[in-house]
């Protein structure tokens, strides 16, 4: 699983900084700074599906 | 009996007390309503139509966010309060000066004191008795003192913010001719000849100090936005915490739940949020378009329920039930698009604060009168009152 996170899409709901801080940073104006760039860990693949189900611009897609 | 289709009143008590029921006959009968009332208003009710809106700002204007009879005096791009009633491109000027002072580890530093502010309300509260008024003795006043200690004035002023918002808010253009030393304008001048006179860490004097590329603000612009903080950030939240305890009142299986197991706290303040979201935006048409295939023409108003859009069935699974871990939840309480809610993190602190701390004090309670809690009208939903009964010795 791979994530690909739309900076463009992002509002700063912080969604995914709540639900899956070991995948999402913030930055200082609230913006998701993803901190995985490659291949998900397995034991973080569930986080990240919360993070891509929650967020409210559809900022987050996860890739197989 | 009203047709809400053709003639709906936002404003009325008898829209309050079943808005989500009608948002519901509307979705499936006639998603896009319509009303001469206050010009001519439009007001969507599906998911799709409200996101569509939220995100185009090249057929919708910000300049004014209450729909009311009045037009915006202040003109686009900025409006009345900065960056709310912004349009870009001076809207993202406006918006990143305060981004970080609203980021979400900027406002966590305020958990310690929201939750202070929670625990001498409830003692007080308590000391009152088994019967008490949750959205009066308690909800009401938690946002009120974190912004004013946000702001850096005085907390007793609290019942001046509460009326400025009510004027505002809650029956725009109808509380007849108000005297002006009680404006909400005249009181942030004073706030701001205090702040000029003594400066302090806080919010105002951040806002009166700002240099950019060597410029202040305006006046026009420190008061706006001071006027949006104030605002903006109190009966909204008021509302959601009153929601989520008048939800919670009637709910004894998520109350357990939530005292046996705090770590769905998480889930369960986003699906406080998204069933009992508190805010409806709106914008003004600038360009003839059309919302969900209805023809608008520039000048008319627009509502955007979120808390409508909340509950559509194509975006949300059993949408009209509370589930206390809903793990797919996309809810646009805050928003959506540019003009996201600025206080969410803080919003979102405050309810969670709020419902822990009620919780860890009146673990059971009911609704002792159900009859006699009463919605607000208008464009910001919660209850004002809302008595409950505090059960098993409190």
């Amino acid at each position: 699983m791979r994530i690909v996170f739309d900076r463009s899409a992002c509002v700063g709901h912080n969604r995914c900084y709540l639900l899956a801080p070991a995948l999402f940073d913030v930055d200082d104006e609230g913006y998701a700074v993803p901190l995985v760039s490659g291949t998900v860990p397995a034991e973080l693949e569930s986080a990240a599906r919360l993070a891509a189900d929650n967020c409210p611009e559809f900022a987050i897609t996860l890739e197989d | 009996m009203t047709d809400w289709s053709t003639d709906f009143d936002h404003t009325t008590d008898q829209w309050a007390a079943r808005a989500p029921e009608i948002w519901r006959e509307l979705r499936a009968s006639c998603p896009v309503a319509h009303s001469d009332r206050f010009g001519g208003t439009w007001l969507p009710t599906r998911h799709r139509d409200v996101a569509a809106i939220a995100h185009d700002t090249e057929h919708f204007t910000s300049n004014s966010v209450i729909v009311a009879d009045w037009r915006p005096e202040v003109p686009a791009p900025m409006g009345f309060a900065p960056p709310i009633t912004s349009d870009p491109p001076f809207h993202e000027f406006a918006r990143r000066l305060l981004l970080p002072a609203f980021a979400p580890k900027a406002i966590a530093v305020l958990e310690e004191p929201t939750r202070r502010f929670c625990a001498e309300l409830l003692d007080d509260l308590l000391a009152t008795g088994p019967e008490v008024d949750a959205a009066v003795g308690y909800a009401q006043h938690i946002p009120v003192r974190v912004i004013a200690h946000l702001l850096g004035v005085p907390p007793e002023d609290g019942d001046r913010f509460r009326r400025f918002i009510h004027r505002i808010l809650e029956r725009p253009g109808q509380a007849g001719p108000v005297d002006p030393s009680d404006l909400l304008t005249t009181y942030l001048d004073g706030v701001v000849a205090d702040h000029r006179r003594a400066p302090r860490d806080d919010l105002v004097s951040y806002l009166i100090d700002l240099e950019v590329d060597g410029v202040r603000l305006s006046d026009e612009h420190v008061i706006g936005t001071i006027a949006l903080l104030l605002i903006a950030g109190i009966d909204t939240t008021w509302s959601a915490i009153g929601a989520s305890l008048w939800h919670l009142a009637q709910h004894p299986g998520d109350r357990e739940r939530l005292v046996a197991e705090p770590e769905l706290m998480t889930f369960a303040v986003e699906e406080f949020l998204r069933l009992y979201a508190p805010v409806t935006m709106a914008r003004i048409v600038t360009r003839d378009t059309e919302i969900g295939g209805c023809p608008v023409t520039a000048g008319d108003w627009v509502l955007l329920p979120f808390p409508a859009a909340n509950r559509d069935p194509e975006e949300f699974d059993d949408p009209e039930r509370f589930v206390v871990d809903r793990e797919r939840n996309r809810h646009a309480a805050f928003g959506l698009g540019i003009h996201r809610c600025l206080g969410s993190n803080l919003a979102r602190l405050e309810l969670r604060v709020a419902v822990e701390e009620w919780l860890r004090r009146v673990p059971d309670f009911e609704l002792s009168a159900p009859e006699s809690v009463r919605w607000s009208t208008g464009q910001v939903r919660g209850p004002r009152e809302l008595p409950v009964r505090i059960l098993g010795g409190g």
